[in-house]
């Protein structure tokens, strides 16, 4: 089953004159284990596709599922609930809070949806070990290098057996190494079942998806084909 | 590529056998760049009629390829070595790129949505990108040479996404500002192109 399903889905901000159209009849299918890359251009519409997705957003027109959900009737309440337990979020600028520790960044949005503080703080541990950030625990924020703090990110986006990882410029504040380090951690979560979009405007990134779409003044225009077999280069080259 | 200096390079080890120094070479580029064994002795022949190398000890019987010889380099192959190391290559012309080529033409012909010509290289590109990613990813920084080999390609490859993403940024601006291709080029052809740099590069 897909995750994420967007089906002719347009948004306009504005009226009259100052009309804009972010995205033009938008589809776009994500299952269950794979990372789809979205590149374009600033004003492309990467950043709108990412909010509507993520139901931060309603579309002027379309569909939005997730898990098979049609996001647009539910009620507030149960379209929360859908977004605090099913998506996880990763922004550019990471957007840890500076007064918690990493491990309270990454319990919060389980308290939030009602776990215990002790077990929503076990499993923030669990999730950090799992990031190799176990010793940064009680570090807060200003204590971590980037490369770190868009990992703690990255543990607050998937804790909890979320299934939809979006992500905004996930490295783009960050070095080569740490921004690979990055995408090498999201694909690995994508080989656990968890599907992902990245919105980027760096090839290099997005080479680490699956699936690349490419979106032009609000439309999709073209995606890359289904992957080859990763020997094809070498064999290529013999 | 410089066979000759890579071989060089092997040799400042220690005294090594020609089948040897194939497998040590592929190994060291990542097995990116095969090497035939035919390769390896003529250029170690060539090696040694300039004196940077010599053939130590007697020929050993055995190997598919008749007698094998060993090599150490010599005192004037360091130097050569050092020497070539430190000289940057001659990147000042720029090449001629069939894709640089492709874009400028699609510019000229009537009729062409260069954006979709763009794009179609832009999506191979990628695709390419993303092969090399998934070596990457497989070998998860085990071999360096390879990791550094598949880096430099990536970034080969992504300098060329740029470009088109900026060529396309390009045009579109200029198309906006009313530019007509047909009446384009006369000025720019005979202010001429500007002059290759010259300075700091060394020959």
């Amino acid at each position: 089953m897909s995750v994420l399903e967007l089906r002719s889905v347009s948004k306009v901000y504005g009226r009259g004159a100052a009309e804009v159209q972010a995205l033009r009849d938008v589809s776009l299918t994500v299952a269950a284990g794979e990372m789809v890359a979205v590149m374009g251009p600033s004003g492309s519409g990467k950043s709108s596709l990412l909010t509507i997705a993520g139901t931060l957003e309603e579309p002027t027109s379309g569909a939005v599922l997730v898990n098979g959900k049609d996001t647009l009737r539910l009620s507030g309440g149960a379209r929360s609930q859908l977004r605090r337990r099913a998506i996880g979020y990763v922004f550019q600028d990471f957007n840890l809070l500076p007064g918690l520790t990493a491990a309270e960044n990454v319990s919060l949005p389980l308290e939030l949806d009602g776990s215990s503080m002790r077990k929503a703080h076990l499993a923030a541990l669990k999730a950090l070990e799992e990031l190799g950030l176990g010793d940064r625990a009680r570090h807060f924020p200003d204590q971590m290098s980037g490369g770190e703090r868009q990992r703690v990110a990255i543990a607050r986006a998937v804790v909890g057996e979320r299934s939809l990882l979006l992500a905004d410029e996930p490295s783009g504040a960050l070095d080569t190494e740490n921004g690979e380090a990055v995408m090498r951690l999201i694909h690995s979560y994508c080989k656990r079942g968890v599907a992902a979009v990245v919105v980027t405007h760096d090839a290099q990134l997005a080479a680490w998806a699956d699936r690349i779409v490419f979106l032009r003044d609000g439309r999709v225009v073209d995606q890359t084909a289904a992957p080859a077999g990763p020997e094809s280069l070498l064999e290529q080259s013999s | 590529m410089s066979v000759r200096h890579a071989l060089l390079a092997l040799l400042s080890e220690g005294p090594k056998y020609g089948l040897q120094l194939r497998e040590e070479f592929e190994a060291n580029t990542g097995q990116v760049w095969p090497l035939n064994v035919g390769q390896v002795y003529t250029t170690l022949q060539r090696l040694e009629r300039d004196g940077l190398v010599t053939a130590v000890g007697d020929a050993q019987p055995g190997g598919e390829h008749g007698p094998q010889k060993a090599y150490r380099i010599t005192e004037a192959g360091s130097a050569e070595l050092a020497q070539w190391l430190r000289v940057p290559p001659d990147l000042s012309v720029p090449p001629r790129d069939d894709l640089v080529m492709k874009v400028l033409i699609a510019v000229r012909v009537p009729g062409t949505d260069v954006s979709e010509v763009i794009q179609a290289h832009r999506r191979y590109l990628i695709e390419l990108m993303q092969e090399w990613t998934r070596l990457k990813e497989d070998d998860n920084g085990r071999d360096l040479a390879f990791s550094l080999v598949v880096d430099s390609e990536l970034f080969r490859v992504d300098s060329v996404v740029r470009w088109l993403d900026a060529a396309e940024g390009r045009l579109r601006r200029a198309l906006a500002d009313g530019w007509n291709p047909a009446q384009a080029a006369a000025p720019a052809a005979s202010a001429g192109l500007p002059t290759r740099p010259t300075m700091g590069v060394r020959r």
